[in-house]
């Protein structure tokens, strides 16, 4: 049996003596969706921050493809293959939507005309081909959520971690990110997605692994966390 | 390129390359090569603090290392200047990558102090040291007159077209650097290093490219003021206010445009000129107040600069749908 | 006791005098940037123009500099407030590049402000009331020294006071920590910045009028302040008053310390060393915010 593409195993993250992450174990298998959820304050950024390099577990690991990924650095992330979308988006509000993109692109090709051609196609595949010049700050919330998504893309990931991108959405945008988020995965890239829209990946989700408190509670397809009174314990606080 | 501005740089162009024959007399000529002086360290300057958005306010410690290298190498060895021009430069980039190395991590406000006290204390050792001439400075040799010696005694000529020459190469690395990745880069860096990172940018590496760039040109810029002025101190190649001076020329005329430090350098010696004229003499403070009152209203009412102002009234003429650039929220240093 | 003892021990007091005066004017400089993230390059000048109203009050009026102390502070409060509501208002939201330009534009315009109007002849308060010499044991202090640095504990000291133990204070410091909070609480964050930098300069200026009864007084002795006091925020920590004064004891002491071992012409490569070493080692300094 091959190695999952990542596999997380015991992480625990703290901060002083505030436990975020407590011994965390997941998988995700190539092309799959994986929903990532809890009440807030579940530790669910922590562990996405984790996984892109942006923090260093205090234990655990995390594996790529069967190989540690020891002092990972987000850039060290990004090279091999993890990409992330940010909760607060975070696109370059200076540069247009084309270029954007192109930084990202430009991971794999250092040549301004192949980046563009590539960001170019990820501009495309969000659909927002028709925005290519404007710049980032003169666009909605939303679209910029997909623009962040198409300069993800635009790294050619192995796996995406998508933090809420459907937050503020209205039903048919989120209809539109769900889509989008099926495409992604049919492209051969695996999707984390951290959600709070249950509707939105309840149908997509292969499993869905539910934090509560920095712990794992639950993890398994979408009907069974449903039912699962753990969960729904979790959300309701009793 | 749209053929309306090709059309216009090249006459810039022709203009520039036709001056000399144009003003009346050798001290406007003067006056022009110290203008392209600044305006090239001043585009020296914006690689890594307007595009790469690392501000630093200790730049004439590169200038300064450019002049005092091709001087000693010259003095004690008889170096060509050409070369030390060139040694200077990569003695400049060697500097610069040992202060940028610690220093990176650093952020706004913490970095730019750090500029300022890394050159200040260059200029303090250099002051204190006898081998480099100490506070009195270094003399270059009249003698070696021609292009080979890089001295031109009878006319400044010469030295016009050098400087030119030498702004037009710092312009074409501006450019390059602009159009390449390395361009697209910095600007992730300087808008969103956290962003940046997240697709794979190593933020060191690319800042310390920056500074490699920026220093080498600098430096280059320094040795030609050592051949020029045949006589160097630390006072006027490693002062803070020279390092004010070269980043506030990139400010006036726009960071992160590549003609801004020019427009800039034009603007801003046209201003000490007539206030040194108009007010007499730099003993009686009123060339400061205007200098003063002239910093804080472009920091406060156009932080675009001149070519950012022209380019946002360009963009408003075209039409709406154009955005201007978005300022930082609270607590972003 | 040895002699070089006893050398030893005088400079290390002088150090501690003269770092009073330093932790005095870092304190101002600290409370600006403590709340509202603007380092203000111009803080030096505020000191200037500190000495220059005890200047004027001893040369025309023959008022003494301690007499006129407090005027000299309420004078420079008004006048840093005001430069807030004209000048720094305009820029809290600015990019970093702007903020440091235009404090850098007023560093320049109230030097050459003070050149034109008063020449940049170098003056001097010859007669003060605190003037002469004073033994403590067998250790010899100059009695304007001795007062300047008791002046500066009890001006650092009220400011601590009032952050802590005032109902504005508290108010200031809640702007410091989070503006957004402050301003959903109530509080005029405007009127807390206009405070904080009119705090700030009445705490440059009273520096100014303590160095007046010893230190030469001219439009560019700002310049000998500024680089001190931002090293001295540095290693106190940015935002933290407290820290500023231990700071300005510790670079006092290296100050001197530096110009006994090394030379006086290396006082300041020696301070600024420190001010590398604590950014890149302790960036939250002695006892900033992490």
């Amino acid at each position: 049996m091959t190695a999952p593409l990542l596999a997380v195993t015991n992480l625990t993250k703290r901060f002083g003596g505030l436990s975020a992450n407590e011994d965390v174990s997941f998988a995700v298998e190539e092309r799959e969706i994986v929903g990532l959820i809890g009440p807030n304050g579940a530790g669910k950024t922590t562990l996405f921050n984790c996984i892109a390099g942006f923090h260093a577990p205090t234990s655990g690991s995390i594996a790529l493809g069967g190989e540690p990924l020891a002092r990972l650095t987000p850039e060290a992330a990004a090279r091999r293959g993890i990409a992330r979308t940010f909760q607060i988006v975070r696109s370059f509000p200076s540069l247009t939507a084309l270029d954007n993109v192109t930084v990202g692109a430009m991971l794999h090709r250092k040549r301004v005309d192949a980046a563009r051609e590539r960001a170019r196609e990820a501009l495309a595949f969000v659909g927002l081909a028709s925005r290519a010049n404007t710049p980032a700050a003169a666009m909605t919330v939303a679209e910029q959520k997909r623009l962040e998504v198409a300069r993800a893309l635009a790294t050619e990931p192995k796996l995406l971690l998508l933090d809420e991108v459907m937050a503020g959405l209205n039903p048919a945008e989120i209809g539109e990110a769900v889509e989008l988020v099926l495409r992604i995965r049919d492209r051969g890239v695996a999707c984390i997605i951290v959600e709070h829209v249950m509707e939105a990946i309840m149908p997509i989700a292969h499993h869905i692994v539910v934090l509560d408190a920095g712990r794992k509670i639950a993890d398994g397809p979408p009907e069974a966390i449903a039912r699962d009174p753990a969960v729904i314990a979790a959300y309701l606080g009793s | 390129m749209p053929a309306a501005k090709r059309v216009a740089l090249l006459a810039v162009l022709a203009l520039a390359v036709a001056l000399p024959w144009l003003v009346a007399n050798p001290s406007q000529l003067n006056f022009a090569i110290l203008v392209l002086m600044i305006a090239q360290a001043g585009v020296a300057w914006n690689i890594l603090g307007g595009y790469a958005g690392q501000v630093s306010l200790g730049h004439a410690a590169f200038y300064g290392i450019g002049a005092y290298t091709s001087t000693k190498l010259l003095l004690a060895w008889g170096l060509s200047p050409w070369l030390g021009m060139l040694a200077g430069g990569l003695v400049a980039v060697a500097f610069a990558l040992a202060i940028g190395w610690p220093c990176f991590r650093l952020k706004g406000h913490y970095f730019a102090m750090a500029t300022i006290a890394i050159a200040e204390i260059l200029q303090i050792v250099v002051t204190n040291t006898d081998a480099m001439g100490g506070a009195v400075g270094l003399q270059l040799p009249f003698a070696n007159e021609g292009w080979a010696g890089f001295v031109f005694n009878r006319s400044k000529l010469p030295y016009y077209y050098i400087i030119l020459a030498l702004l037009l190469v710092t312009l074409s690395a501006s450019r390059l650097i602009e159009r390449s990745f390395l361009g697209y880069y910095f600007r992730a860096i300087k808008d969103e290093p956290d962003a940046a990172r997240s697709v794979g940018i190593d933020l060191t590496r690319y800042k310390l490219a920056a500074i490699a760039a920026s220093s080498f040109l600098t430096a280059l810029g320094g040795s030609f003021y050592a051949q020029k002025e045949l006589y160097i101190d630390p006072g006027s190649t490693l002062a803070t206010s020279l390092s004010i001076k070269i980043a506030l020329v990139a400010i006036l005329g726009g960071v992160g445009t590549l003609s801004g430090p020019v427009v800039g350098a034009v603007i801003l010696t046209a201003i000490e000129e007539t206030t040194r004229t108009v007010f007499g003499g730099t003993g009686r403070g009123t060339d400061l107040i205007v200098y003063g009152l002239l910093i804080i209203v472009v920091a406060v009412f156009y932080p675009a600069g001149v070519v950012g102002g022209l380019r946002d009234l360009g963009r408003r003429w075209r039409g709406p749908g154009a955005a201007r650039e978005p300022l930082p929220a609270e607590g972003e240093r | 006791m040895s002699p070089s003892l006893e050398i030893l021990i005088q400079t290390l007091a002088s150090g501690v005098l003269i770092g009073l005066i330093y932790a005095l004017v870092a304190v101002g400089l600290t409370m600006i940037f403590g709340v509202m993230d603007i380092v203000n390059f111009s803080h030096g000048e505020f000191l200037m123009l500190g000495m220059y109203s005890s200047f004027w009050g001893f040369a025309l009026w023959r008022l003494d500099p301690m007499f006129t102390l407090p005027f000299t502070a309420l004078l420079l409060f008004a006048l840093g407030a005001a430069i807030y509501h004209v000048v720094i208002r305009r820029i809290i939201r600015a990019p970093m590049l702007s903020q440091i330009f235009t404090t850098f534009g007023l560093m320049i315009l109230f030097r050459g402000l003070a050149q034109f109007l008063w020449k940049p002849d170098f003056r001097s308060i010859d007669h003060s009331i605190v003037e002469g010499k004073v033994a403590l044991g067998w250790l010899q202090f100059g009695t304007p020294q001795l007062v300047a640095g008791a002046g500066a504990i009890v001006v650092t000291g009220a400011v601590w006071w009032f952050l802590q133990r005032t109902r504005v204070g508290a108010a200031l410091e809640a702007t410091a920590a989070d503006r957004e909070a402050a301003a959903l609480m109530g509080i005029d964050v405007q009127r807390m910045f206009a405070l904080a930098w009119g705090i700030g300069a009445a705490c440059a200026g009273v520096a100014g009028a303590l160095l007046s009864t010893f230190f030469p007084i001219f439009p560019e002795v700002g310049a000998n302040f500024i680089l001190v006091a931002f090293v001295t925020v540095a290693l106190g920590g940015f935002g933290s008053v407290a820290g500023a004064f231990w700071a300005g004891i510790i670079v006092g002491i290296v100050e001197v310390l530096g110009g006994f071992l090394l030379g006086p012409q290396y006082k300041l490569a020696l301070v600024l060393a420190l001010y590398l070493l604590v950014v890149l080692l302790r960036p939250r300094g002695l006892l900033g915010r992490a």
